[in-house]
C-alpha cells in the first residue's frame, strides 16, 4: 500500500502543478489578483506531496519490500540501513524523484517566504516553476515510475552498486541536487520577471537569496563528491576532469557569476540583460548536466543509472524549456530599460570582470566536455581531459585569482588604479615573499604550483584585508561572508598546488615485514588478515605507520568482495594529521610472496576540501546576513509607518 | 638469405632480455616505480594523459585495469630507455589513434576547440565594454 | 543597435547547435570500439617464446613467407574467447593457418584451453606483459588480425568470431593472398 499512496502522491502534485500554471496564466492574463492569491497555497500543497512521495519511497527501502521492482533491483535485505535509505536515491527513477522532490520544495518555499517580489511577478515565478514540474512529472509518471511493482516478488533483492555502498552515497547527491535544482529558483524568477518586465534593483535582492542558497549546497555537494571520488576510488587523485565532474562544475561556475552580477543589479543596477541571462544559463547547465550524466552519451568513471531513452525524454525536456526561456529573453529583453554603465575602475568593472572569466572558463568547460560528441559526429574518436583543461581553464583561474585581491578592494562607482595598489602592498609583497620562498626551498615544486602556492598565500591576507581598520563588531554579516568565502578560495588552491607539487608516491611490492618509507612516514607490512562486513568479505593489508620517532599506529587498506552484485573495490585507509594525509591501499598479489602496495603522503591535501567547505560556510554567513539586513530593515519600516501614523492622528486631533 | 640473417639477429636481441627474464623475476614496471625520480615524474605525467582503453574513462594512472597496467609498463620501461614523452605518445597514437591521448593534437578537427578560449574572450570583452562608460561621452 | 540584436537572439542560436550535437549523439552512438590503426601497415617485427612445449612461438619471418595467416589475440580468462573457439576451430578446417598471442596467461592455463575447446593454432606466442598486443594495437580480447603473405596487417576483426563473421573473415583471406 505504501507504493500505491506514494504514487498517488505523485499525481496529485502533477495535477496541482497543472492548476498553479492555471492560475498564473488567468491571474495574469486577466489581472485576476484573487486568482492569484490562491497561487501559494498551492505551491506549498505541491511542496508537501513531493516531499511525502519520497519519503514514501525510503520506507519502502527501508522496509526492504522486494514486491517494487526498484527495491528488487537495487537494494538488498542484507544491506546496512544507511544504504536501504541511500539507495532510494542511488539509482535513476529514485534520484529523479529526489529532483522533483526538491523542485517541489523549492516551489514550496519560494511560495511561504518569498515576501519581496512584486505580487505579479511572483505569480509569473510560481508558474514558470509549475511550468517545470510537470515535465519532470510526466517523466516520472511516465517513463520512470519510482514506485512500479514485480510479481511475484522475488526472494531478495539485487543489491547496490558497491562502489556507491558508502556514506558519501547518503550525503553527496541530496546536497548536490539541492544545489541544482534550487537554480530553478533563480530561473523561474528570470522567467518571471520577463514576462512582467520587471528587471531592477527590488528584483535582484529578492532573487539573492535563493541563489546564495542554492550555490552554497552546489559548493557542499561538489566538494563532498571531490572528496568521495578521492578516497572511494583508490589512486589519491580528487579530481579527473570527468563528464560527470564537469557536469557538477558548469552550474557551480554560473551560479558563482550570477551570486556576483546580482550583487552589482541590485546595487548599482546595472548588467540587466545580463544577470537575466545567467539565471537561465545557470539552470540550463543544471538541466544539460543531469542529461549528460543519464544518458550515458560520455563515458564517466563514475556515471551510475544510464539510460539512452531516458536521456531523449530529458533532452526533450530540456528543448522546450531552456529553448523558450531564450526565446522568451529575446523577444522581451529588448523592451528591459538598459541598466546603468560603470567606470573602468569600479567595484563594478570588477565584478564585470569576474563575470566574464567565470564565463569563459564555463565555456570551456562545456565545448571540452562536448567537443568529444562533435569529433564523434565526423567519424573520430577523441579524448579531452585533464591537459586540455589544465591548459585552458588552468590560466583563466590564475587570472581570476589576481584579481580576487583586487575586487573586494575596490570602491563602488569610481576608483583609482594607485589608490587600489596602494591598498594591496601588504597582499602583493607576502605573495612574492612566498613565491621566492618556495623557488629557494623548494625548486623541484614546479612552476604553476608555485605560482598557485604564492597566489593563495597572498590571496589569504587580500581577502582579510576588507575587515582592516574596520570596527569589526559593526561590519556586516555578508562582509564577514565575502571575506570568509575568498578566504577558502585561498586554502582551497593552497591545497590544490601543495598536492601537486609535494606529493610523495610509492608503489612497492613488499614482503611482510618489510618496511617502506613514504614522505615523513614509515610503513611497515606486519601481514594480512581476512575482514568480514555485513554484505562484503575482504583482505586487509595490516599496515603500521610511524612518522620518524613518533608512536605507530595500524593501518588496514582492504580490497573487497561484494556479494550483490559481485564486484572488487579498493578501500583506502587514509591517515589525517594537521600537515596532509597519509593515504595507502592494497593491491594484488605479486605471485611471488610479495603484496603490492600504494602509499602515498600528500602534504595539506586537505585543504582542498576544508577550502571548499570555507565557500559554503562563507554564503551561509552571507545569506543570514542578508536576511537579518532585511527583517531588521523591514521592522524599522514598519516602526516608522507606525509613527507616521501616531503623528498623523495628533494632527488631526 | 641476407635478410634471414638480419632477422635472426633481430630476433636474438629481443630474445636477449626474455632469456634474462627467466632466471630472475622481471621488475614489474605496471606498478613499480622507476628509480631516477626525474624520469619517474615525466613517465607520471604522460601516464595521467593516456587514456586507458577498457576503463570507462580513466588515465592508465588511475586504473586497475590489466591493460592500464601493461601500458604503465610501457611508458616507464621507454622513458628508462630515454625515450622522449612525446615519442611515446606518438607511438600510441599510431596505433590507437587520438582517442588514446586526453591531450587532444591539434588539427583541423580539433582547431576550433583550441581555439575556443579566445573566441570566448573576444566575445566577452565585446559584452563587457558595453557595460563600461565610454570616454568623452559621458 | 545591430549588433544588440545578434547578441540578443544569440544565446539561442548557441543553443540550438548544442542540442544538435547532443541530439546527434543521443540518435547515432558512436562507435565506442577502438580500431588498430595498424591496419594497411607491415606486421611489426616482434619475437614471442613460445606458450606450451609442443608449439613454437611466433617470429617475423612466420608472417612474411606464405600464405595469409590469421593472428588472434587471446586469453584463457576471456570468457568470449570459449565463445569463439568453435568458429576457429571451423577456420581451421578450412584449411587457415591460425597463428596466436596469449596475452597475460599460464601454460598450464592454455594447455587446458585448448584440450578443453580445442585447438586451432598453428603457433602460440607468450605474451606475458601484453607487449604485442599494445605493439598491434589491439585493445582487447579476443580480436583477430588476417596478415596477408607479405606481412601486411589486411584486417582486425573485433570481438569473438561469430558463425555469420566466417564469410568476411574467409574474403579478406581471399583478398590477401
Amino acid at each position: 500500500m505504501i507504493a500505491e499512496a506514494g504514487l498517488a502522491a505523485l499525481w496529485i502534485a502533477a495535477a496541482l502543478a497543472l492548476l498553479q500554471l492555471a492560475l498564473a496564466v488567468t491571474g495574469i492574463r486577466f489581472d485576476r489578483d484573487d486568482l492569484s492569491a490562491a497561487i501559494r497555497p498551492v505551491a506549498i500543497a505541491q511542496g508537501v506531496l513531493t516531499a511525502l512521495a519520497m519519503l514514501l519511497l525510503i520506507a519502502v527501502f527501508t522496509r526492504s519490500d522486494m514486491s517494487v521492482l526498484l527495491v528488487a533491483e537495487n537494494s538488498n535485505s542484507m544491506k546496512p540501513m544507511i544504504y536501504k535509505i541511500a539507495g532510494a536515491w542511488g539509482n535513476h527513477e529514485g534520484s529523479m524523484l529526489l529532483w522533483v522532490t526538491i523542485l517541489g520544495i523549492a516551489g514550496g518555499a519560494v511560495a511561504l517566504f518569498e515576501k519581496r517580489l512584486e505580487p505579479r511577478t511572483l505569480t509569473a515565478t510560481l508558474g514558470a516553476q509549475a511550468l517545470i514540474a510537470m515535465g519532470f512529472y510526466a517523466f516520472l509518471l511516465i517513463s520512470s515510475n519510482p514506485f512500479a511493482r514485480i510479481w511475484p516478488p522475488p526472494a531478495d533483492g539485487q543489491g547496490l552498486n558497491p562502489l556507491l555502498q558508502d556514506p558519501g552515497l547518503a550525503f553527496h547527491p541530496p546536497t548536490l541536487y539541492f544545489g541544482y535544482v534550487g537554480l530553478s529558483v533563480a530561473f523561474s524568477f528570470a522567467v518571471g520577471a520577463l514576462v512582467m518586465r520587471d528587471v531592477g534593483p527590488a528584483f535582484a535582492r529578492a532573487m539573492r537569496p535563493w541563489v546564495l542558497g542554492a550555490w552554497i549546497f552546489l559548493t557542499l555537494g561538489i566538494t563532498a563528491g571531490s572528496y568521495w571520488a578521492y578516497y572511494e576510488l583508490g589512486w589519491g587523485g580528487w579530481w579527473f576532469w570527468d563528464p560527470v565532474e564537469n557536469a557538477s562544475l558548469m552550474p557551480w561556475l554560473a551560479a558563482t557569476a550570477l551570486l556576483h552580477s546580482v550583487t552589482v543589479l541590485a546595487t548599482r543596477d546595472g548588467l540587466r540583460a545580463w544577470t537575466i541571462m545567467l539565471a537561465v544559463v545557470a539552470f540550463s547547465m543544471s538541466m544539460i548536466g543531469t542529461f549528460l550524466v543519464r544518458s550515458g552519451i560520455l563515458t564517466s568513471v563514475h556515471s551510475f543509472a544510464v539510460d539512452p531513452e531516458r536521456g531523449t525524454f530529458i533532452l526533450a525536456l530540456l528543448a522546450i524549456y531552456i529553448g523558450g526561456a531564450l526565446a522568451l529573453f529575446g523577444w522581451r529583453i529588448g523592451t528591459v530599460r538598459a541598466g546603468n554603465t560603470f567606470e573602468l575602475v569600479s567595484r563594478e568593472a570588477g565584478l564585470v570582470a569576474n563575470n566574464l572569466l567565470l564565463s569563459v572558463m564555463l565555456g570551456i568547460v562545456l565545448i571540452g566536455t562536448l567537443y568529444p560528441l562533435v569529433a564523434q559526429a565526423m567519424g573520430v574518436q577523441l579524448s579531452v581531459g585533464k591537459p586540455f583543461f589544465d591548459k585552458t581553464v588552468g590560466p583563466f583561474a590564475l587570472v581570476l585569482v589576481a584579481l580576487l585581491y583586487a575586487g573586494p578592494l575596490l570602491r563602488w562607482r569610481r576608483d583609482r588604479v594607485q589608490a587600489v595598489f596602494n591598498r594591496l602592498t601588504v597582499p602583493i609583497a607576502i605573495a612574492a615573499l612566498a613565491i621566492a620562498g618556495i623557488f629557494v626551498l623548494a625548486p623541484r615544486a614546479g612552476i604553476l604550483p608555485t605560482l598557485g602556492l604564492g597566489l593563495a598565500a597572498g590571496l589569504a591576507a587580500a581577502s582579510v584585508a576588507p575587515l582592516w581598520k574596520r570596527d569589526l563588531r559593526r561590519t556586516p554579516l555578508f562582509t564577514y561572508g565575502m571575506v570568509v568565502a575568498h578566504l577558502g578560495v585561498a586554502v582551497s588552491l593552497a591545497g590544490m598546488a601543495s598536492d601537486s607539487a609535494f606529493t610523495v608516491e610509492r608503489l612497492v611490492a613488499v614482503r611482510v615485514g618489510q618496511a617502506v618509507q613514504v614522505g615523513p612516514y614509515s610503513v611497515t607490512l606486519k601481514g594480512l588478515k581476512p575482514a568480514v562486513g555485513e554484505n562484503w568479505s575482504a583482505i586487509e593489508g595490516v599496515l603500521e605507520a610511524q612518522r620518524g620517532d613518533g608512536a605507530p599506529f595500524p593501518m588496514g587498506p582492504q580490497q573487497r568482495f561484494f556479494s550483490a552484485p559481485p564486484t572488487v573495490t579498493n578501500e583506502a585507509a587514509i591517515k589525517t594529521v594537521f600537515d596532509g594525509q597519509l593515504y595507502t591501499t592494497l593491491g594484488d598479489a605479486d605471485g611471488q610472496g610479495r603484496r603490492q602496495l600504494r602509499l602515498w603522503w600528500k602534504p595539506f591535501v586537505t585543504l582542498i576540501w576544508l577550502g571548499g567547505g570555507l565557500i559554503a560556510l562563507g554564503g551561509l554567513l552571507s545569506l543570514l546576513g542578508r536576511l537579518l539586513r532585511e527583517t531588521r530593515s523591514a521592522r524599522r519600516a514598519r516602526k516608522r509607518a507606525r509613527e507616521e501614523a501616531d503623528w498623523g492622528e495628533e494632527a488631526w486631533t | 638469405m641476407n635478410r634471414f640473417a638480419i632477422l635472426c639477429a633481430v630476433a636474438l636481441v629481443a630474445a636477449g632480455p626474455a632469456l634474462a627474464d627467466t632466471s630472475r623475476p622481471p621488475v614489474d614496471y605496471a606498478n613499480t616505480q622507476l628509480s631516477d625520480p626525474r624520469q619517474e615524474a615525466q613517465a607520471k605525467a604522460l601516464m595521467e594523459e593516456l587514456r586507458c582503453l577498457v576503463c570507462q574513462g580513466q588515465s592508465i594512472a588511475d586504473s586497475d585495469a590489466d591493460m592500464a597496467g601493461d601500458m604503465r609498463a610501457l611508458v616507464r620501461r621507454r622513458i628508462a630507455a630515454g625515450e622522449k614523452p612525446d615519442a611515446i605518445r606518438q607511438w600510441l597514437i599510431d596505433r590507437y589513434g587520438d582517442y588514446v591521448t586526453y591531450d587532444p593534437p591539434f588539427d583541423w578537427l580539433t582547431a576550433p576547440l583550441w581555439l575556443t578560449p579566445i573566441v570566448l574572450v573576444a566575445l566577452g570583452l565585446l559584452l563587457a565594454r558595453r557595460s563600461l562608460k565610454r570616454r568623452g561621452r559621458n | 543597435m545591430k549588433v544588440t540584436r545578434i547578441l540578443i537572439w544569440l544565446p539561442l542560436a548557441l543553443f540550438a547547435i548544442l542540442l544538435v550535437v547532443v541530439a546527434t549523439g543521443i540518435v547515432k552512438p558512436g562507435d565506442r570500439t577502438i580500431h588498430s590503426r595498424m591496419v594497411g601497415k607491415p606486421l611489426p617485427a616482434f619475437t614471442l617464446k613460445p606458450m606450451v612445449a609442443n608449439k613454437p612461438g611466433l617470429s617475423p619471418q612466420g608472417f612474411r613467407e606464405g600464405g595469409p595467416r590469421l593472428l588472434n589475440v587471446f586469453a584463457t580468462w576471456c570468457i568470449p574467447c570459449i565463445a569463439e573457439a568453435p568458429e576457429l576451430m571451423e577456420l581451421k578446417r578450412r584449411g587457415v593457418a591460425i597463428d596466436a598471442v596469449a596475452v597475460r596467461d599460464t601454460p598450464g592455463d592454455v594447455r587446458k584451453f585448448l584440450a578443453r575447446h580445442g585447438d586451432p593454432y598453428a603457433r602460440i606466442g607468450d605474451d606475458a606483459k601484453g607487449e604485442v598486443q599494445l605493439e598491434i594495437g589491439s585493445s582487447g580480447v579476443p580480436e583477430t588480425f588476417v596478415i596477408d603473405g607479405q606481412g601486411k596487417i589486411a584486417m582486425q576483426h573485433i570481438g569473438a568470431i561469430r558463425r555469420d563473421d566466417i564469410p568476411d573473415i574467409m574474403a579478406a583471406l581471399e583478398r590477401a593472398k
